[in-house]
């Protein structure tokens, strides 16, 4: 059976509600936009948000790269590719810089982004103050008052217990010294590139039914005390052991054989462009 | 004006109601009222047109039985419940010139970080039984903007030895603790930001004496080393006995006898004082 799908899988009409969504979104930086999140051919929770964002914005010019956790041939990424090339006859590139429309899953790319181009994140969960407040009514009187000392708490829960800051991701930022916004499960290293970005930041929960924007070049402070400043993660002294690159976000891996640690770029388009730029006799 | 005559805090025929009201019990001064009960409309009248002063570094205690408004007084005071009527003013927020009633939300929520602390008679209310003791106190301290984690830490744990918690449990979560401990948590949470006004919730209600004897004893050493100003509501006539300067005894939802202490439980006036002075164990 052959459905012959509007372009870009959605009628107009839902596309027109969650734009009208972003714009406000993007109107009220930080702040959490609710929208009609719609029944997707995949699983809430599976970046449904981020993929409603991708289909509303997505134009035939358009060039998107997906990318999950950095990668972009993982499984998920492949088949948020597929639908949308399926339904919009889109290109899709793997190089950052040739995209117009990067739909990302808890990583932003390491080749900085430029003012044409919309970083579209996917976001589980899109309350920062939902650890500290099980209720909706009330963490969205928090927001309305500017009452964020449930944010500081957590994070000095944490240094109580272990001593430094914990959050591995997720770390809570201040948007235009206005609201504080979860950005979504980037790892610390990501937040910093959030500060006047270039480029568009729209945050996507399709299960929690919320659409929040970064517009560009917005002020984004990460959380943090006095005397506990933000750190992101180090990786000093370590680097890739394909392309050799330093300074960027890295994994590590273990060889089962000898029990080596060992690195590797997370972001997978960066490291195989570091080394198709590579002279051939290297 | 002397800063000993001038009250820190004014309430102003302050009222509390809940429901619509109707014209049977035309806004709680008719007679048909069963207690502070409409029985056409079902309007509870809570607190009705209750005013007093209160003056700094003074405790003054509330008396009265349940159900007589005392708890929604205090919510009211605390902003945990809106007001119907009336007004309070603060001397030291907007020079006592601004009825705090009618600020913004967030303004509210300033005078409560910076102005109040509550201890309420049931510590899940006051306490985020989840997070550690000294969380729970910081809690305060970062809503009134502290930021910095050392100066944090080290006022938490000297108001906890001030309230006698062992500091090797202070990262504990409160709901490991006894009852008594929970409360002394509670009062070290309040006092946290040095807030000029307290305000007590039957603090004593259900601990063990020795324990009650302790809170006690901890409140009065607050009040004589800080010199805080307090509101005490309790129904038990010892603990008002011991702590307050001038009491209120209130009755369905009214102010029925006002005055100093003593006068009060040696020469009580309204029948329902002299009921509740002579039922004293």
């Amino acid at each position: 059976m052959n459905i012959a799908y509007n372009f870009a899988f959605f009628d107009e009409g839902s596309k027109r509600e969650i734009r009208r969504s972003t714009l406000k979104a993007i109107a009220i930086p930080g702040y959490q936009v609710p929208f009609a999140s719609r029944e997707m051919p995949i699983g809430r929770g599976w970046g449904t948000g981020g993929l409603q964002l991708t289909l509303s914005l997505i134009g035939k010019k358009d060039m998107l790269k997906v990318i999950d956790q950095g990668a972009d041939e993982s499984v998920n990424a492949v088949n948020i590719k597929k639908l949308v090339t399926k339904t919009t006859g889109v290109r899709t590139v793997d190089d950052t810089e040739d995209a117009t429309v990067v739909q990302s899953r808890h990583r932003i790319p390491e080749v900085p982004l430029k003012e044409h181009q919309i970083l579209i994140l996917q976001v589980p969960l899109p309350e920062p103050l939902r650890y500290y407040e099980p209720s909706e009514f009330v963490t969205q009187r928090l927001h309305a008052e500017q009452e964020y000392s449930g944010a500081w708490l957590m994070l000095f829960e944490q240094i109580m217990k272990y001593g430094h800051m914990s959050t591995g991701a997720d770390h809570p930022v201040m948007v235009q010294d206005r609201y504080v916004m979860a950005p979504s499960p980037i790892p610390r290293f990501d937040n910093p590139k959030m500060n006047y970005s270039k480029a568009l930041i729209l945050l996507g929960a399709g299960r929690e039914k919320k659409i929040y924007a970064v517009p560009p070049f917005t002020k984004v402070v990460s959380l943090a005390f006095d005397d506990y400043p933000f750190e992101a993660e180090s990786f000093e002294g370590a680097s890739c052991w394909q392309c050799g690159a330093t300074g960027v976000f890295l994994d590590e891996l273990i060889d089962e054989g000898t029990g080596e640690t060992y690195h590797q770029c997370n972001d997978t388009s960066y490291c195989i462009s570091r080394l198709n730029a590579r002279p051939a006799n290297h | 004006m002397d800063d000993f005559d001038r009250p820190i805090l004014s309430v102003n025929h302050l009222s509390k109601q809940f429901g619509p009201g109707c014209i049977h019990c035309s806004s709680g001064q008719s007679d048909s009222l069963i207690k502070n009960y409409c029985p056409t409309c079902g309007t509870v009248y809570a607190c009705r047109d209750i005013s007093f002063d209160l003056y700094p570094g003074e405790v003054f205690g509330i008396v009265g039985e349940s159900g007589s408004g005392k708890s929604t007084l205090m919510q009211c005071l605390y902003f945990d419940q809106e007001v119907t009527e009336g007004e309070a003013l603060i001397a030291s927020y907007k020079n006592g010139e601004a009825n705090i009633f009618e600020e913004s939300s967030q303004q509210k929520r300033y005078i409560r970080n910076h102005q109040l602390g509550k201890v309420y008679q049931n510590p899940i209310l006051g306490l985020r039984m989840g997070f550690s003791s000294i969380g729970n106190i910081a809690e305060k301290l970062i809503a009134a903007g502290g930021r910095n984690v050392g100066a944090m830490e080290a006022r938490g744990r000297e108001l906890l030895e001030h309230v006698n918690i062992p500091i090797r449990r202070m990262k504990e979560p409160p709901k490991n603790f006894s009852g008594g401990m929970q409360q002394r948590v509670q009062i070290a949470k309040a006092l946290s930001n040095n807030p000029p006004i307290l305000l007590l919730d039957e603090v004593t209600t259900g601990l063990d004496l020795s324990v009650q004897a302790n809170v006690l004893d901890l409140i009065k050493k607050l009040q004589r080393e800080l010199n805080i100003s307090m509101i005490i509501v309790s129904h038990d006539l010892g603990v008002i006995r011991m702590l307050a300067d001038r009491t209120m005894v209130m009755l369905d939802g009214k102010v029925i006898e006002y005055g100093l202490t003593d006068q009060i439980l040696e020469d009580p006036q309204h029948r329902y004082t002299q009921q509740l002075v002579h039922s004293l164990l």
